[in-house]
C-alpha cells in the first residue's frame, strides 16, 4: 500500500492533469460553449500546478521501474507543461477570432500533455509507446481542429496516417528489442546490449530511432511536418513545434544513451545521419517557401537536426546542450507564432511571408520583435539562437564530430537566407495593400515581445541560471 | 581612468540607447526627432574620439604586453576580457576618428528613417570597436559577428537600386566565413580548455591540425579582407551602400579581416602560416594586378574605388604573411592609410553623387571649371591612393613590398607592378571626370564643396600627409608589438 501510495506521489503531475482534464471535459460538456474560457483559465491553471507539483515532487520510479522522476524528466515536464499552458492562452484569441470557441482545445491539450509528461518519464517500452499514443491521438485531433477547412482536414488526416506508420515502425521495433534483450525496462536493456549488442538488438534500436524520428520531425520522416504546420491552427503549431519536441528529444537521450548506452557508437551514426539529411532538407527546403508556416516547419527540421547533434554526442555535456537548445528554440518559437497570431489585415490572419511588407512602419516594435527573433534563429551572437548552437556545436566538437558540425554550420548559412527573407520584407519593402494592420490583441503581442526581449538582453543574465539548471538536468545521463 | 577601454568601446552603444530615447520622447514623432539623434550621434561620437586620443596618449609603446586589460568571467567559459596592444589600438583611434566624419558626411545626404539610421551606425561603431579590443576568443566572435546586422540594415535600407542584392551577398559571404570559424574556435577550447586569446598565442597547436585550423579563420578572414577571389561582395555592396557606410566599409570593415590575420593565423598557427604562405602570395599578387585592371574597365566611380580596396588589401596579405618587421609593420601601416584614403575618396564621390545623383565617369567632365577646391581634394586623394611619395599610402606600399621581398623577389616584383596599374586607373579617372570641357549640360549649375563638406576632409588631408612624412608616428607605437611577434613567429617556424 505505502508502495503504490509513494509512486502515486511521484506520477503526482500526471495523475492530477488526468484527474484534472476529465473534470474539465465534464464542465465543458455540461456547460456548453459558453464555458470555452472558463476551462481555457483552468487547464492553464492546471498546468501550472503539474508544474508545480514536477519541480516541487520527490525523485524516484515509479511501478515498478517503468515511470521515472529524475532531473531529465522534472526539467523536461517543466518545459512541456509551461509549454502547453502557453499553446492554450494563444488559443484563445484565434479560437475567438474564427468563431471556433471550443472547450475541446484546452482540454485536448491538457489530455495530451499528460502523454508528453508520460515520455518525458517513461523508463520502459511499454510506458514509453503509451505516452507517444496518449499525446499523439489528442494532437491529431488537434491538427484537424478546423472541420470545415480543407488544408485543416488534410492536416489532420496525413498527420494521423503517417503517425499510425510510425508508431507501427516503432512498435516493431520495441517487439524485436524485446525479443532480443528480454526485458522492456531501459536500464536492462542496457545491461543486455552492453554484453551483447547482436544485430537483432541494432535492427530494434535503428526501427525505434526511425519511429521517434517523426515524432520530432526529422528528416527523412518529415514529410508530413511542411503540410500540418501549413493546415493546423497557427496556436496549435505552435504547440507542435514545441511541447512534443521536446518530449521526443528527452525520450531519445534516454533511450539511446541510457539504453544503448554501450552501443553508442552504432547508433551515434543512425543519429548523425538523421540530423545531416534534417540540415539539408531543413535549410534547403525553406529557401522557395512563401508561407511563413510552411517556412517555421522547414525551420523546425534543421533546428531538430541541431539538437540531434547533442544527443549524437552522447556525453552529459550533449544532453546539456541539447536542453539548453531546445529551451531557446522554445521561447523563439512561442515568439514567432505569438506575432503571427498577433496580426492581421482586414481579419484574415498573415499567411504569406509577403504580407509583413511595410510591417516596420505600421508596428515598428513587433517588426523589431520579429527580427530580433528571425537573427536569433539565423544564430547571429549574442541572441539566444546563437548561445543554442553554441552549446551544440560545443558538444559535438568535444565528442569527436567536426564534419557534422561544419556541416550543420554550413547549413545555417543557406537557412539564414529565408530568415534574412522575414527581415528583409519588413524592413526594405514597401507594403503590397492599402490594407494595414488591425488593431493587435494584447497578448500574443505581448508574448511576442517578451520572446523577443528574451533573445536579448535578458538572456544574457538568463543564462546564468539556465545554464547550472540544464547541467544539473544532465548529470548523469551519459555515455560510458 | 578605469574601465576607460569598456567605455570607449560601449559609448557609441550608450549614443544608440539615447537616440532611441530621444526619438521616443519627441512629441513630433520619429522624423521630428532626426537634428536630435543627428547631434546625439556626433556628440558621443567625438566624445568616444577625444577618450581614444587620451587612451593613446596614455598607451605604453614599449610594454609589448596588452594594456588597459579588464578581465570579468562570463559563461561557458568564456570571458568579458578587454585589451589593446600596439596594433589593435591604433585600429581603435582610426574606428573612433572615421566615425564622426560618417555622421557628419550623412548629416544632409541621409534624409529619411534618420533615426534608424544612426542607432544602426553607433552600433556598427561598438562592434567595430570592440573586435579591436576583446582578448577573448568568443567575444571576439561576437564582436566579428555583430557587425554584420547594422551594415546590412544600413545598405539593404538607405542603398541605391539594387541594395537588396548587395545586402544579401554581404550577409551570406561574411557569414559562411564566420562560422567556420566558430567551428575552429570551439575545437580550440576543446583542445586547450581556455579561450583567452593571449593564452592561445602561448599554446603551440600540434603542427598536423593546424593548416584545417588555419584555413577556417583565413575562410572568415579572407572574405572579410576581402581576397581574390571572395572579393565579389564588396563591389556591390560599396555601390548601394550610401556613402558613410562606404567609408565605415573600406576604412574600418575591412580592417577586420587584416587584423584578424594578424591576431590569429599568424602568432596562433605558424607552421600552418608558413606553409600557406605561398597560396597567401599567389591569391595577393593576382588581387593586387588582376583587380587593378578590372578597376580600370570600370564605369562606376565607386565600384572602381571598390575594386582599388581589393588591390590594396592584396599589399596587406602580402606584408602580413611576409612574417617579418617589415611586412607586418606595413601591413598595419597600408590599412591605417587605407582607412583614411578610401574613406576620403568615398566621401569625394559623396560629394558629387549628393548633387547629381549619379555616379557614372561618363556623366561627369571638367569638373575643375566649376569645382576648383573640390578638384583639389579629389586629386590629392588620388595621388595619395596610387602612392605619391610624401603621402601615406607610399609608405605602407613600400614597406610591404620590402617585407616581402625578402621572402620572394618574384613577389614583390609582380606586386610592384600593381602599383603602377593603379596610377594608370586613379589617374584616367581624374583625367575623364575632371578635365576636359563641359559635355554635360547638367553640370553647368553644379556647385563647389560647402564649409561641412571641407570639414570632412581636413582632418583626413591632415592624417595622410602627416603619416606619408612622419611615419613614425604609427610605427614607433606598432614597433614593439609587432616586432614581438615576428620574433616569435620566426622562432616557431625555426627561420
Amino acid at each position: 500500500m505505502t508502495d503504490l501510495s509513494s509512486a502515486l506521489q511521484i506520477a503526482a503531475p500526471e495523475v492530477t492533469l488526468a484527474v484534472g482534464g476529465l473534470v474539465l471535459l465534464m464542465i465543458g460538456a455540461f456547460t456548453g460553449e459558453k464555458s470555452t474560457r472558463l476551462v481555457s483559465g483552468l487547464s492553464v491553471l492546471l498546468l501550472l500546478a503539474a508544474t508545480a507539483l514536477t519541480v516541487t515532487g520527490p525523485l524516484g520510479q515509479a511501478f515498478g521501474g517503468t515511470y521515472i522522476a529524475d532531473p531529465l524528466a522534472v526539467y523536461g515536464k517543466a518545459v512541456i507543461f509551461l509549454s502547453a499552458a502557453l499553446a492554450i492562452v494563444l488559443g484563445d484569441v484565434w479560437m475567438h477570432r474564427n468563431n471556433m470557441a471550443k472547450f475541446e482545445y484546452p482540454v485536448l491539450i491538457t489530455l495530451s500533455s499528460i502523454g508528453l509528461g508520460m515520455m518525458a518519464s517513461s523508463g520502459d517500452l511499454i510506458s514509453m509507446y503509451m505516452g507517444i499514443e496518449m499525446s499523439s491521438l489528442a494532437l491529431y485531433v488537434l491538427a484537424a481542429y478546423r472541420r470545415d477547412s480543407l488544408h485543416a482536414s488534410e492536416a489532420g488526416l496525413k498527420y494521423f496516417v503517417l503517425g499510425a506508420l510510425s508508431s507501427g515502425i516503432l512498435l516493431y521495433g520495441a517487439s524485436l528489442i524485446y525479443g532480443f534483450a528480454g526485458s522492456m525496462k531501459f536500464d536492462e536493456i542496457a545491461a543486455f546490449a552492453s554484453n551483447n549488442p547482436g544485430p537483432g538488438l541494432i535492427f530494434g534500436m535503428v526501427f525505434l530511432i526511425a519511429g521517434l524520428a517523426f515524432k520530432v520531425s526529422a528528416a527523412p520522416f518529415h514529410m508530413w511536418t511542411p503540410d500540418v504546420y501549413q493546415g493546423a491552427p497557427t496556436p496549435v503549431v505552435a504547440l507542435f513545434a514545441t511541447a512534443p519536441k521536446v518530449a521526443a528529444m528527452i525520450l531519445i537521450a534516454r533511450v539511446l544513451i541510457d539504453g544503448f548506452n554501450l552501443a553508442h557508437f552504432q547508433w551515434a551514426q543512425v543519429v548523425i545521419l538523421i540530423s545531416l539529411v534534417s540540415f539539408a532538407v531543413g535549410a534547403f527546403g525553406g529557401l522557395l517557401q512563401k508561407d511563413i508556416q510552411r517556412l517555421l516547419a522547414y525551420s523546425s527540421i534543421i533546428n531538430i537536426g541541431y539538437a540531434l547533434l547533442g544527443i549524437a554526442a552522447g556525453t552529459e555535456m550533449g544532453v546539456q546542450a541539447m536542453l539548453m537548445f531546445m529551451t531557446l528554440y522554445v521561447i523563439d518559437q512561442f515568439g514567432f507564432f505569438a506575432i503571427l497570431l498577433s496580426l492581421s489585415r482586414n481579419g484574415r490572419p498573415i499567411r504569406n511571408i509577403s504580407d509583413l511588407a511595410g510591417l516596420k512602419q505600421e508596428r515598428p516594435l513587433t517588426a523589431i520583435a520579429l527580427t530580433v527573433l528571425a537573427l536569433s534563429a539565423v544564430g547571429i551572437p549574442p541572441l539566444s539562437g546563437f548561445w543554442g548552437k553554441f552549446y551544440v556545436f560545443g558538444a559535438a566538437a568535444d565528442a569527436g564530430y567536426w564534419m557534422a558540425g561544419a556541416a550543420g554550420l554550413v547549413a545555417s548559412v543557406v537557412a539564414a537566407f529565408y530568415y534574412l527573407r522575414i527581415i528583409k520584407v519588413m524592413w526594405f519593402d514597401a507594403a503590397e495593400t492599402e490594407v494595414k494592420t488591425d488593431k493587435a490583441p494584447a497578448v500574443p503581442q505581448w508574448i511576442g515581445w517578451a520572446a523577443a526581449a528574451f533573445a536579448f538582453p535578458v538572456l544574457l543574465v538568463a543564462l546564468t541560471w539556465l545554464e547550472p539548471l540544464t547541467k544539473a538536468a544532465a548529470a548523469g545521463v551519459g555515455v560510458g | 581612468m578605469p574601465h576607460i577601454l569598456s567605455i570607449v568601446t560601449f559609448l557609441p552603444l550608450l549614443g544608440a540607447a539615447a537616440i532611441i530615447v530621444a526619438s521616443l520622447l519627441n512629441k513630433g514623432g520619429k522624423e521630428a526627432a532626426a537634428p536630435a539623434a543627428r547631434w546625439i550621434a556626433l556628440g558621443t561620437s567625438l566624445v568616444g574620439l577625444a577618450l581614444s586620443i587620451l587612451l593613446v596618449a596614455q598607451f605604453d609603446p614599449s610594454n609589448t604586453a596588452y594594456q588597459f586589460v579588464e578581465y570579468a568571467p562570463w559563461f561557458a567559459g568564456a570571458a568579458y576580457h578587454l585589451g589593446v596592444d600596439g596594433i589593435s589600438i591604433l585600429f581603435v583611434l582610426l574606428t573612433a576618428l572615421l566615425v564622426p566624419l560618417c555622421v557628419i558626411a550623412s548629416w544632409k545626404a541621409i534624409e529619411h528613417r534618420v533615426v534608424e539610421y544612426m542607432v544602426c551606425f553607433m552600433l556598427l561603431a561598438t562592434m567595430a570597436i570592440g573586435v579591436f579590443t576583446s582578448l577573448d576568443m568568443f567575444l571576439f566572435y561576437f564582436f566579428f559577428e555583430g557587425t554584420l546586422v547594422p551594415m546590412f540594415l544600413v545598405i539593404g535600407i538607405w542603398g541605391g537600386a539594387n541594395r537588396i542584392y548587395a545586402s544579401y551577398k554581404f550577409f551570406l559571404y561574411t557569414l559562411l566565413g564566420s562560422v567556420l570559424m566558430l567551428l575552429a574556435m570551439l575545437w580550440m577550447r576543446h583542445e586547450t580548455g581556455t579561450s583567452s586569446i593571449p593564452e592561445l598565442k602561448q599554446y603551440a597547436f600540434d603542427p598536423a591540425v593546424q593548416p584545417l585550423l588555419w584555413l577556417a579563420f583565413f575562410a572568415s578572414f579572407a572574405v572579410k579582407m576581402p581576397m581574390w577571389p571572395v572579393h565579389t561582395w564588396l563591389p556591390d555592396a560599396h555601390v548601394q551602400a550610401p556613402t558613410a557606410g562606404s567609408v565605415m566599409l573600406a576604412g574600418i570593415m575591412l580592417k577586420l579581416g587584416g587584423y584578424g590575420f594578424i591576431l590569429f593565423n599568424l602568432p596562433m598557427f605558424p607552421q600552418a602560416s608558413e606553409m600557406f604562405t605561398p597560396l597567401v602570395f599567389a591569391l595577393s599578387v593576382i588581387a593586387v594586378v588582376y583587380t587593378s585592371l578590372v578597376a580600370f574597365r570600370q564605369t562606376d566611380i565607386k565600384k572602381l574605388i571598390a575594386y582599388s580596396s581589393v588591390a590594396h588589401m592584396g599589399f596587406v596579405t602580402m606584408g602580413i604573411f611576409a612574417g617579418n618587421d617589415a611586412g607586418v609593420q606595413g601591413a598595419v601601416f597600408q590599412m591605417l592609410s587605407h582607412g583614411l584614403i578610401s574613406g576620403a575618396l568615398f566621401l569625394c564621390v559623396g560629394v558629387i553623387y549628393d548633387r547629381m545623383h549619379t555616379r557614372e565617369i561618363a556623366f561627369y567632365g571638367g569638373l575643375t571649371a566649376r569645382m576648383p577646391w573640390y578638384a583639389a581634394i579629389f586629386l590629392f586623394f588620388t595621388m595619395a591612393n596610387v602612392g605619391l611619395p610624401g603621402t601615406s599610402g607610399f609608405i605602407g606600399e613600400v614597406l610591404t613590398m620590402t617585407g616581402a621581398y625578402q621572402v620572394s623577389t618574384w613577389t614583390a616584383l609582380i606586386a610592384a607592378s600593381g602599383v603602377i596599374f593603379s596610377a594608370v586607373y586613379a589617374l584616367t579617372l581624374f583625367r575623364n571626370v575632371m578635365y576636359g570641357p563641359i559635355t554635360n549640360p547638367k553640370l553647368e549649375n553644379i556647385t563647389d564643396i560647402d564649409k561641412r563638406e571641407l570639414l570632412i576632409f581636413v582632418p583626413l588631408i591632415i592624417g595622410t600627409v602627416a603619416l606619408g612624412l612622419y611615419p613614425n608616428a604609427i610605427l614607433d607605437i606598432t614597433g614593439p608589438s609587432v616586432e614581438a611577434l615576428t620574433t616569435a613567429y620566426r622562432a616557431a617556424i625555426g627561420g
